[in-house]
């Protein structure tokens, strides 16, 4: 045993120790209100040191491999999946493989599965749609889910009052989306990090609480029923046909989203995304409109939230308030950290794993809310950068190399 | 081609320009010097619109651009490199120099230009995919320089472009800058702590002491100046 492993052993000990202290009065004292006696359970203290001794190991073990990882990956540039992702002789198969995958998977599985991914596929596109905002242009938005539901108002009410198909309501959604962002964005232009993390979060709470009550408009918390699926050519399609239809249409929106974000961060506004959030005072040197650029983020994050929003009234066929609490913000925003942030791959899988696992585990369902902020806090310590990494941030910055290049 | 009149600033309560005049002609090298604090960033940060004046009137090619947004004043063709060289670490060399291009349509002609930063400093074009946070200082700086002139600006404002580097480098940058000077009829506004190199770089200069302007004279006789040696060049 060297040096290292004992003084962690020991630290481990004292947390321990500590845990068992602390503990004290809820694990071992039990007073007995009958008998007026006090058991004392000796047995629950012991298991709660072994219990934090063995939690504090496993927590200082996972540390230093992160560590000792960093060492080998500073070493090696890219972690193996963004190697996979870089390399197009592996890039290219996936691709078509997981295409292959997706085109079967409504004829695989029941129509229950395919309900279940294609409100993954809409959180794909939310999460996609969010990143823009908060990955790229470095804008903590909260109230994200605003968005959602116009779109997915507009779709219902639209169609109730002028009988609109979700073909032409796609598009207006979007655009709805685009407004409400530009529209929220405006007076948040001068805000930064906290608070418009907590403007954002008071907007989307504000439409939420409006569509509540305005009863006239929205039909309140009843909600609105009957939203019909898109229909094909006027062929009478059957309820599981429609629901194919539908995930279809959604599979091809989530690839169209997937190719304009690419589009969009390979390109000048793409990348005044990126320069905004590191120095606004260069990018202003540079000629770059900072109100321009940041609402532009806005506007293109929230038109994705529209559509996804009309998808999912067409989807739901029936939708109220309730669909767009705060919580939904928090869920999409969790997507995007923890798949990683900028990164259009890493923010799919985090989508899709973090609504996928609790449709699975299905009893766990009531922890969902844990589970999100334990994956959360586990993620930012040991791999900060997301799932996937966004290969721009993987780059390390060490000046000793190419200093002495001049000097 | 560029003219200052009684230009005040302020951040919030704190006013850093008391009264700045100032101007300078076509092709002219012009040198601002002063302690740290005399308020010469403020100057270059106010001419290009990012710190606008309270009071006071800038006119840029007859034009008055006080009041303007910090985007048109660029594409009017004023091009500033801040203090600290403020690259964009993440992205690359081509992608900070495209950067520089914001405003421009011209494809061809930024192709030329971008010849013409290689041409200038030929590590660049080394370094050319290489995130900007993983150059040196000095390529950095080099980097910072070329990302300004690459929106083709009339007047190009440097805010202490020798910051930090070790001398043969500062004295490298120097060189290039009377070499844009020279070659294009840049007009070129210079703040610097570094008064020695920078005066005789220049054609004229201007003395600052918190927030006003006590001295102006050309660059040779501030280079002579009794006041001018003891106080900034260290003699
Ligand atoms: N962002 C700012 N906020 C408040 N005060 C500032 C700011 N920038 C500069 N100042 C103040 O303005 C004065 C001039 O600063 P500056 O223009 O940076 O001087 P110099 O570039 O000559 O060192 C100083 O007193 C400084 O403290
Ligand atoms: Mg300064």
């Amino acid at each position: 045993m060297n040096m290292p492993v004992l003084n962690e052993i020991k630290k481990s000990l004292i947390a321990a120790i500590w845990f068992m202290f602390l503990t004290f009065p809820i694990m071992v004292i039990k007073v007995n209100t009958i008998t007026r006696t006090i058991d004392w359970r000796w047995k629950n203290m012991m298991y709660t040191g072994i219990g934090a001794f063995f939690l504090s190991a496993v927590w200082r073990y996972m540390l230093r491999r992160k560590e000792k990882n960093q060492n080998a990956l500073e070493k090696e540039g890219l972690s193996i999946v963004q190697k996979i992702l870089q390399v197009k002789t592996f890039s290219i198969p996936a691709t078509v493989l997981l295409l292959i995958f997706a085109i079967v998977f409504p004829h695989l599985f029941s129509m229950h599965q395919t309900n279940i991914m294609i409100s993954a596929l809409i959180y794909v596109m939310l999460g996609l749609g969010l990143n823009i905002v908060v990955g790229l242009a470095g804008l903590l938005d909260l109230g994200y889910v605003a968005f959602f539901a116009v779109g997915a108002y507009a779709y219902a009410l639209l169609n109730l009052h002028f009988g609109l198909g979700f073909w032409t309501v796609l598009p207006v959604g979007g655009f709805l989306g685009a407004v409400f962002g530009i529209l929220l964005g405006y007076p948040v232009l001068r805000l930064r990090g906290d608070y418009l993390a907590i403007v954002t979060l008071g907007f989307g709470e504000i439409i939420r609480i409006i569509l509540e009550n305005w009863n006239e408009f929205s039909f309140g918390p009843a909600g609105i029923a009957n939203i019909p699926k898109p229909e094909l050519f006027g062929l009478d399609l059957s309820l599981s046909a429609k629901t194919i239809y539908l995930y279809y249409i959604i599979v091809l929106l989530v690839i169209f989203t997937v190719f304009v974000i690419n589009r969009l961060t390979d390109s000048r506004i793409g990348r005044a995304w990126i320069a905004l959030k590191d120095d606004e005072i260069a990018c202003q040197a540079m000629g770059i409109d900072k109100a321009k650029t940041k609402l532009r983020a806005f506007a293109l994050g929230a038109t994705w939230a529209g559509m996804g929003g009309v998808v999912f009234a067409a989807k739901t066929a029936f939708i109220n308030p309730a669909s767009f609490t705060i919580w939904e913000s928090v869920i999409i925003l969790c997507t995007v950290v923890a798949g990683g942030m900028g990164s259009i791959v890493g923010v799919i899988c985090g989508a899709l794993l973090l609504i996928l696992l609790p449709e699975y585990l299905r009893d766990f369902g009531q922890f969902r809310m844990i589970t999100f902020g334990a994956v959360l806090v586990l993620m930012m310590v040991f791999r900060p950068g997301g799932m996937i990494e966004n290969v721009r941030r993987t780059y390390q910055f060490k000046t000793g190399e190419t200093n002495d290049i001049h000097s | 081609m560029l003219e200052l009149k009684n230009i005040q600033t302020r951040y919030g309560k704190i006013q850093a320009l008391k009264g700045i005049s100032m101007h300078a002609d076509p092709g002219e090298i012009i040198c601002l010097i002063g302690a740290n604090g005399a308020g010469k960033s403020t100057v270059l940060m106010t001419i290009c619109g990012i710190t606008p004046a309270s009071r006071g009137d800038i006119f840029f090619k007859g034009k008055n651009v006080t009041h303007m947004a910090p985007e048109k004043i660029v594409s009017l063709g004023i091009s500033q490199v801040p203090e600290g060289r403020r690259i964009f670490p993440y992205l690359t060399v081509m992608e900070n120099l495209d950067m520089g291009t914001f405003l421009r349509k011209d494809t061809k002609q930024i192709k030329k230009d971008l010849d013409y930063v290689f041409h200038l400093f030929p590590i660049l074009a080394q370094r050319r995919h290489q995130p900007g946070g993983t150059l040196s200082g000095g390529e950095q700086q080099m980097l910072a320089i070329s990302r300004a002139i690459m929106s083709r600006p009339e007047l190009l404002l440097l805010d202490e472009p020798s910051l930090g580097l070790a001398p043969m480098i500062t004295r490298q940058i120097f060189d290039i800058i009377r070499k844009i000077n020279q070659e294009n009829r840049t007009t070129i506004v210079l703040a610097a702590q570094n008064a020695n190199l920078a005066l005789k770089l220049a054609d004229r200069g201007y003395v600052m002491e918190t927030g006003t302007i006590t001295l102006t004279d050309t660059g040779k006789h501030l280079l002579a100046n009794e006041a001018v040696k003891t106080a900034y060049l260290g003699i």
